[in-house]
């Protein structure tokens, strides 16, 4: 049972605010991913979590204890390094057994959980090699199973699979998401690759910044995004938007066309929509296909609508040529509105 | 050269490749033996008799004679400075480490104020010159007993050696990525657990290295040694007391006795004096 609660943690290095008042509960066995752009100040909360970096105030609750006076040792986490850190004077048996031998558990049982998790990573041929004769993809299985064997409450995981190639990393993570899940421990996964957070997680929380912008599970993050930098960071391609301004009562003027929308009390919003929730029909927006890229099952087409750039996924059955004129209206429930002075979703 | 003047014909890169490449080969050497061929004299009059020492014409082919060698080692008192020096120089080494270390690993791991310029302070201590150093210490000493004794040269030596055991070690330290650090405190150690058994296994080859060369600064040293001793005079003061009233022959073999040690202290831990000097060692 490992709940972790950061309440009201910021840190500053020097001058630069990297963390501003973040607020975060992840229950119990729960996988949560922190997705952001470099320099948003993930690592820096997953660091904050893990002992190695302190807050400049706040508290960091795990289990139930609070810990942010804790070093490391002493906060029940495991942690899953972006360059590995598989110890390369170290065998990986003994890389495994490293914090078990810490412990200063049994012999027998320190073999047979070394065993244990190096079978659940593939590795158990590779017990007896050192990291420098190792490849990418199987130091992060090494590191991986040395965080398992420790069996912690928590694990910490630092981008731990954006040093490998394309296809190796497709396959540690489905195999990550499998092991995790098993291991039923709680987990925090730092990544800036929308299509990992969106494939492993429980719930995303979408950084920007230095503050959380949205915490929601990944269809919420994708459908229904908090603000105009999720719906703009999220998704390939990203949302569009038009800027829109009141006709009356719930009705806005969309690059020509009306829609029905939400009353803000405000005489301009930005209209949004994803570019595959748009259907070639009359009556729509006018747009100007500027560049087609067939993608197999959809076609890329990048248009223009009121001089401004608007994407559309299309159907690949569907004929457009660049220059075409076309009228594309959107889906009526997958419009979303945004307040253009404090970005948020309407 | 002439005709490429006279038909204007433009040189070809590889001309002025192959230019480079001569320029290169050639400075080198010209630096080898600069260095190798004083050494090389020194052995072959070392290891040749007294009569072919003084003797014309040169062969320059040492006859492996032991005689100059032999009588060298057993002058008085050789025996008891070699003792000194050794001495002296194992204490620089354990001082200079002991001291060094530490300093290289906090300029490679923490950031405080004044680093910068700690840094260029450790290395500014070279250039102070001894000689102006070497009589006020020296009453020093003599106030607080260290005179004449192996301790009180062993730490004016420590002086000289501990910039290099500083950026030695900075260097090595710099070498080991903080995560290696970092992820030994998440399974389950502190610091200084986490030095012992992670990083001190992987700098110890540089820190022997960075020791070994604090050993031959120590043992080469002559300027200290001669002011700071009376008695217990190292092998270099010792030497250059009494090598000035010997025959040819006996200083050669007194040269060879200085250098050789140090040339395989040195031949020993290049590597890593690779790596003090900026030049990637992997």
């Amino acid at each position: 049972m490992a709940e972790i609660v950061i309440k009201n943690v910021a840190k500053s290095f020097g001058s630069f605010k990297a963390l501003h008042s973040i607020d975060l509960t992840i229950s119990d066995q729960e996988f949560m991913v922190l997705l952001g752009a470099s320099g948003c100040g993930k690592t820096t909360l997953l660091r904050i979590v893990a002992g190695l970096e302190t807050p400049t105030q706040g508290e960091v609750w795990i289990g139930g204890r609070r810990v942010d006076h804790l070093p490391p040792r002493e906060r029940g986490i495991a942690m899953v390094f972006q360059n590995y850190a598989v110890f390369p004077h170290l065998t990986v048996f003994e890389n495994i057994a490293f914090g078990l031998r810490m412990k200063k558990l049994p012999q027998a049982e320190i073999d047979g959980r070394v065993t244990r998790t190096a079978e659940l990573m593939h590795i158990e041929q590779l017990l007896k090699r050192y990291s420098g004769q190792l490849s990418g993809g199987q130091r992060q299985r090494v590191a991986v199973a040395r965080a398992l064997a420790m069996e912690p409450d928590v694990i910490l995981m630092d981008e731990p699979l954006s040093n490998l190639d394309a296809l190796l990393r497709l396959e540690m993570r489905a195999e990550l998401k499998g092991v995790l899940a098993a291991s039923k421990t709680t987990t925090i996964y730092v990544t800036h690759d929308q299509v990992e957070a969106m494939s492993l997680a429980d719930r995303i929380s979408v950084m920007n910044q230095g503050r959380i912008v949205q915490a929601a599970t990944p269809v919420e993050v994708y459908r229904n995004p908090a603000a105009r930098f999720v719906g703009s960071f999220i998704g390939n391609p990203p949302m569009n938007f038009i800027p829109a301004t009141r006709e009356g009562e719930g009705r806005w003027n969309v690059a020509g066309i009306t829609v029905e929308g939400p009353d803000a009390g405000r005489e301009r919003l930005d209209f949004a929509i994803r570019p595959e929730d748009v259907d070639i029909a009359p009556g729509g927006l006018k747009a100007t296909a500027r560049v087609v890229e067939p993608l197999g099952a959809h076609t890329l087409v990048t248009t223009e609508v009121n001089g401004a750039m608007f994407r559309a996924v299309l159907d690949s059955d569907i004929r457009v040529s660049p220059g075409d004129e076309l009228s594309l209206v959107p889906k009526p429930d997958r419009v979303r509105w945004f307040d253009p002075e404090t970005t948020a979703a309407v | 050269m002439t005709d490429a003047v006279i038909t204007d014909v433009p040189r070809s890169v590889s001309d002025a490749r192959a230019a480079g490449r001569f320029l290169l080969i050639a400075s080198t050497v010209l630096l080898c033996v600069w260095v190798l061929v004083p050494i090389y004299l020194l052995i072959v009059n070392t290891l040749s008799s007294p009569a072919e020492v003084t003797g014309f014409p040169k062969t320059g082919i040492p006859s492996f004679d032991f005689g100059s060698v032999q009588f060298f080692l057993s002058f008085a008192g050789v025996a008891r400075a070699l003792w000194n020096s050794v001495l002296v120089a194992v204490l620089t080494m354990v001082l200079s480490i002991g001291l060094g270390a530490p300093a290289g690993y906090a300029l490679s791991r923490f950031d405080f104020p004044g680093k910068e310029a700690f840094r260029l302070l450790v290395v500014m201590t070279r250039a102070f010159p001894l000689p102006l150093l070497a009589l006020p210490l020296a009453v020093m000493f003599i106030r607080v007993g260290l005179d004449d004794t192996a301790l009180g040269l062993a730490i004016v030596h420590t002086v000289l050696a501990i910039p290099f055991a500083v950026l030695i070690t900075f260097s090595l330290f710099s070498g080991i990525p903080i995560e290696l650090e970092e992820a030994a405190w998440t399974l389950g150690c502190n610091r200084w657990q986490a030095f012992r058994k992670v990083v001190l296994p992987l700098v110890l080859p540089g820190i022997a290295a960075s020791a070994v060369f604090a050993f031959t600064i120590s043992w080469n040293e002559v300027f200290a040694a001669a002011v700071m001793t009376i008695e217990n005079r190292t092998l270099t003061a010792f030497l250059i007391q009494s090598l000035n009233v010997s025959p040819l022959h006996l200083k050669f073999a007194g040269g060879a006795a200085l250098v050789i040690p140090a040339l395989i202290f040195i031949f020993a831990v290049r590597k890593y004096l690779f790596a003090m000097w900026g030049i990637a060692n992997r």
